[in-house]
């Protein structure tokens, strides 16, 4: 059931309730989680009382380190208590449904589930099952959305750049497969972020893209030109059915971020990837290590931004 | 509305710093209570003429009213530019009533470190306490009808200024 028949992410009152997808989240809900963002990471106290005697369950039904870690550490920092769940080794593998784990997590009396699916939309489907007063969050669902990934490079960029009003910036690689990539480009397009690039080979960009009010490029030199902020996307061999790239290499060559390409954008262009980054595939060490790379900065900022998410949430009863 | 009821907040702040001024020591640390405090312990800062830099709080994080009313929504962010381990402070708002806000500053302030004393200096003491908090120094004291409340409100010049609001019921 969804509390809010014409937004399942918000309540009755319009405030947050679940976070699923950028995707139609109000501009003043964005900017008041970078805004509380801000101020924790502002704090010299890393832990505050906010969530104390809450139940956190990370639910990660695919692998990943640093989302997880950083909710979990993000959790703790607001005094929650988190439990971590290996799905791989739990029930799931045994048979019992995703709805039956749920429901059994609801009964030890959970406050929030953090949820990874390889499968598009398992987030959703967890949020209309779960009673009224949980809280769901996403953190990647399939090819579909990455919010708090989307937040934090929102907040990176935010906070190098100042302002979204005047900004050129390019997505590149393998667009296809990327919930980063859509969550950004909802999110830059909330904010008022005038052009976004989207660069990569035709087999790994989504049909229609354009839709979204985005420009293609299949030329990278061409698309980087004069753009302030980069983002890289890690080629998704995992998800990838079907012969879609000659060969790593080749992708390298032709949409790789090295520093002669690099030097095609703005002197001041930030680069940033959501990790993990294969160097040599999508990215080059020199780029990846050098001066115009926030990529370090952008992990610590995701602690912020989901202990934003997650003070927000909790306090909209 | 003809006239103010309320005393005046300029009047008020010139009695508390007079009752201040005696126990201030060189490395007494003063901190402000978003928003209203902030401001009364901004000029109280100047007026003192202290050394030690003015430390805000912002006390949203420790709120007990936090699974009540949520986040608050415009935040501040604490600043505490000093060691608070050993220090005198004195923690500063503008109005007194349940001490709920008081109780959460004191959270947040041991969180930084452990003080060696914390006295509470306020522009109006107006009764009402659901704990057991009491002001070293008070501007002054106001007894309220239940369902009215007292903002202070700064203007463009930094001019402080007590307000009466009636809850809306």
């Amino acid at each position: 059931m969804w509390l809010n028949p014409t937004n399942p992410q918000l309540d009755r009152k319009g405030r947050l309730h679940h976070l699923l997808t950028l995707e139609g989240l109000p501009a003043e809900i964005l900017w008041q989680i970078l805004d509380t963002a801000k101020s924790f990471l502002g704090t010299k106290v890393k832990k505050v009382p906010l969530l104390r005697g809450k139940s956190v369950f990370n639910l990660f039904f695919e692998p990943s380190t640093r989302t997880r870690t950083t909710f979990e550490i993000a959790a703790k920092r607001l005094s929650a208590d988190v439990i971590n769940l290996n799905i791989a080794v739990s029930s799931q593998s045994k048979g019992e449904s995703l709805l039956d784990t749920v429901d059994n997590l609801s009964a030890m009396h959970a406050d929030m589930f953090i949820v990874r699916h390889g499968e598009s939309g398992a987030p959703h489907f967890i949020a209309r099952h779960v009673a009224a007063d949980i809280h769901v969050i996403n953190a990647g669902d399939g090819r579909h959305s990455h919010p708090t990934q989307g937040l934090l490079d929102m907040y990176t960029i935010r906070h190098y750049k100042k302002d979204f009003s005047n900004l050129r910036v390019a997505i590149v690689g393998d667009v296809l497969h990327s919930r980063v990539a859509r969550s950004q480009i909802h999110a830059l397009t909330t904010l008022g972020c005038p052009e976004i690039r989207v660069i990569g080979p035709k087999t790994l960009l989504p049909a229609n893209v354009e839709q979204l009010g985005v420009h293609v490029h299949h030329d990278m030199r061409q698309g980087l030109k004069d753009v302030d902020v980069v983002t890289m996307l890690r080629l998704q061999n995992e998800r990838m059915q079907g012969a879609l790239l000659p060969s790593a290499q080749e992708f390298y060559k032709f949409y790789g971020l090295t520093g002669d390409k690099l030097a095609l954008a703005k002197p001041d262009a930030i680069v940033l990837h959501p990790g993990p980054m294969n160097r040599g595939v999508e990215i080059d060490s020199s780029v990846a290590d050098g001066k115009q790379s926030v990529i370090l900065p952008q992990v610590t900022f995701g602690i912020a931004i989901r202990m934003a998410v997650m003070s927000i949430m909790a306090g909209n009863k | 509305m003809p006239g103010n009821p309320l005393p005046d907040a300029e009047q008020l702040l010139t009695a508390l710093i007079e009752q201040m001024r005696p126990a201030m020591g060189p490395e007494t640390g003063l901190i402000g209570i978003h928003t209203g405090g902030a401001w009364v312990a901004e000029r109280l800062h100047q007026a003192l003429k202290l050394q030690t830099p003015l430390a805000t709080l912002d006390v949203s994080f420790y709120r007990d009213d936090y699974e009540a009313r949520g986040l608050h929504r415009d935040l501040k962010g604490s600043e505490i530019p000093f060691e608070v381990d050993g220090r005198d402070l004195i923690l500063v708002d503008d109005v007194l009533y349940t001490g709920r806000t008081i109780r959460a500053a004191l959270n947040e302030i041991f969180d930084y470190g452990r003080p060696a004393s914390v006295l509470l200096a306020v522009l109006v003491d107006r009764g009402g306490r659901q704990l057991p908090v009491a002001a070293q120094f008070a501007g002054t004291t106001l007894t309220l009808k239940p369902g009215q409340n007292i903002a202070l409100k700064r203007n463009d010049k930094g001019r402080l200024n007590l307000e009466l609001r009636e809850d809306k019921r």
